[in-house]
């Protein structure tokens, strides 16, 4: 089974995000940065599949020099190999530019399976894998919190609002990951020195055979930035006891938020 | 050339999801605001007669795509089903309500289309050379702005997010038969959680947190009946196994604006404040006075959630008699 994992770095998300001198960029100075949490799924997952069914586990990102540090956290979890594209012009990318970048990179490749996350925590376009999945003619299904793959299939649980689906998909595939797959694993210190040892590949838009132009103008442009409404802090209710405290509360929802 | 507004309504057997009516509300102001016509697509199987009611929140047309293969959500013929009207309707600007399927759909036929895609989008600016939306990132602790260019241009907007608005149309009914066949993916069973209130559309959501001490949401699930809402969950109470991960509210679970937002025995670490802090109205439970949780709060109370959150439930049941 050859597998691939989309990894994106993007800031923890316990970071404090602040709005850039340009205003429609973030600040970057002091940001932790992290493997996305649905992506470790997405390792996590491919480690699992590997153990039961062989193969090896490539992990593939879109991302500056820093980025290699993120997949070095892969490899350092038991994954095989990375391929890092690290090209000035992809900064400029959308999501469908970087899910481009990515397909082409992984036609060159031999795969029976990609995963990606359902999303990154940065962005929240839920994008980048079914549309990998789209330029490479393969199916895919997202938000998966279960699956087992037989006989060159594929069948999977899917959250939607409410409830889960069961799906299959013929292989190849591409799943996206959801929280309440599998609770990924730290790298053990054996793991981090190997990780120095494993292959990994870094790569230009010319090396994978694409010119500036294949990446696609943008079709969409953040212009600017904004924190959301701040919420000033409002009244401590106060009352001799719980069912006091609790009537004032109902009473003030009523007439003062209007609310109930 | 690209022109009129298509918003696809999504249904489940037979029901509309709430955020497909809000899809079309919102699709028939954009469409005004253009200066032309709203078109809602349907996609399912026997669904002729729901379709219909669509005219009521502004369909000047309707059109389905009633075939037996659509009758539950999958991806591939969907996305070819929708591709297909698309090519023969030409919008300019294609809407959904940004739910699980949504998002799935939109994120696939924005690469098929070569489309611009924003998802969750709270706010829409469109005028004839110009679409810029607002949107969330980062879970919440950004809003972006962003323009979209290119047609047709889809736009996924937040459940609960937007209005419906009635403005009834005359909703002339077409047929679409497309041309779709059993591809390689199949749909197996589904398994809903019957009568339970969805988090992403609930008007009122309890939620708890570690301060609960245990998996029993008992006293959370009562308040939350007791105002037809949802109960919803911090990270750390879904860690700790209390509550299922589809309970989650926060940067890595589900982003919620309900009317009303009660926070019980949560702290409120940034992750969970992003995912929630667009709820109208917030009130806070917690016995800790310097808990983070209180300075987004509304309305906070500081004492034992055990004690005031069944008074809380009990004052609501004599309230409304």
């Amino acid at each position: 089974m050859e597998i691939i994992v989309l990894l994106k770095r993007v800031p923890a998300t316990e970071s404090m995000i602040g709005v850039a001198d340009d205003g429609k960029s973030i600040k970057t100075d002091d940001l932790k940065w992290v493997v996305n949490p649905y992506d470790e799924f997405a390792v996590e997952e491919a480690l699992r599949i590997k153990q039961t069914h062989g193969g090896t586990v490539t992990v593939l990102s879109v991302g500056p020099d820093k980025t290699a540090e993120s997949i070095r956290t892969a490899l350092a979890m038991g994954a095989d190999k990375g391929i890092l594209i690290n090209d000035p012009v992809t900064v400029n990318c959308d999501s469908l530019g970087t899910a481009r970048v990515l397909a082409a990179t992984i036609k060159a490749l031999p795969y029976d399976l990609i995963i990606s996350g359902m999303r990154a925590v940065d962005d929240d376009n839920y994008q980048v894998g079914p549309a990998v999945a789209e330029y490479l003619g393969i199916p895919h299904i997202s938000m998966v919190i279960k699956e087992e793959i037989s006989d060159g299939n594929i069948r999977c649980h899917r959250t939607v609002e409410g409830g889960t689906f069961v799906v299959e998909a013929s292989l190849p595939a591409l799943f996206t990951t959801q929280r309440g797959l599998n609770e990924p694993r730290y790298a053990s210190l054996p793991g981090i020195m190997k990780a120095k040892k494993k292959p990994l590949e870094i790569k230009t838009l010319a090396d994978i055979g694409l010119s500036t132009d294949d990446t696609g103008n943008p079709k969409t442009s953040i212009v600017g930035m904004k924190f959301p409404p701040e919420r000033a802090g409002g009244k401590i209710i106060e009352g001799e006891n719980a069912g006091a405290k609790a009537a004032s509360l109902v009473k003030a929802l009523v007439e003062e938020a209007r609310i109930l | 050339m690209a022109e009129g507004v298509l918003a696809i309504a999504e249904q489940m057997d037979g029901v509309f999801k709430k955020a497909a009516i809000e899809a079309v509300s919102e699709g028939k102001r954009i469409a005004k605001n253009l200066g032309t016509t709203l078109t809602a697509l349907v996609m399912g199987s026997n669904i002729e007669e729901m379709a219909k009611d669509l005219a009521k929140y502004g369909a000047d047309r309707i059109v389905i795509a009633d075939d037996p293969l659509l009758k539950n959500f999958l991806v591939d013929i969907y996305t070819d089903t929708a591709a297909q009207i698309v090519e023969s309707e030409h919008p300019a600007v294609i809407i959904t309500g940004a739910t699980s399927i949504g998002k799935d759909l939109c994120a696939r036929l924005s690469a098929r289309l070569d489309a611009a895609l924003a998802t969750d989008c709270v706010a829409i600016q469109i005028q004839k050379d110009q679409c810029r939306i607002t949107r969330p990132m980062y879970g919440g602790k950004i809003l972006a702005d962003v323009v979209l260019e290119g047609f047709p241009k889809i736009i996924g907007i937040r459940p609960n997010a937007m209005g419906i608005s009635e403005s009834p149309a005359e909703g002339i009914m077409e047929r679409f038969t497309p041309k779709i066949r059993e591809g390689a993916m199949k749909f197996v069973e589904k398994t809903m959680d019957t009568g339970k209130v969805e988090l992403t559309e609930a008007d009122v959501i309890v939620s708890g947190g570690r301060g609960m001490g245990g998996p029993d949401f008992k006293i959370i699930e009562e308040l939350a009946s007791a105002l037809g809402g949802a109960v919803g969950a911090s990270r750390s109470a879904v860690d700790e196994g209390w509550r299922p991960h589809s309970d989650q509210v926060g940067q890595t679970g589900k982003t919620v604006s309900p009317n009303l937002y009660i926070a019980c025995g949560i702290s409120g670490a940034i992750q969970h404040l992003a995912g929630m802090s667009s709820s109208k109205v917030i009130v806070a439970i917690n016995k800790d006075p310097d808990a983070p949780i209180f300075s987004k709060a509304d309305y906070g109370i500081v004492g034992d959630l055990f004690e005031v959150i069944p008074a809380i439930t009990a004052e609501i049941k004599k309230n409304r008699g």
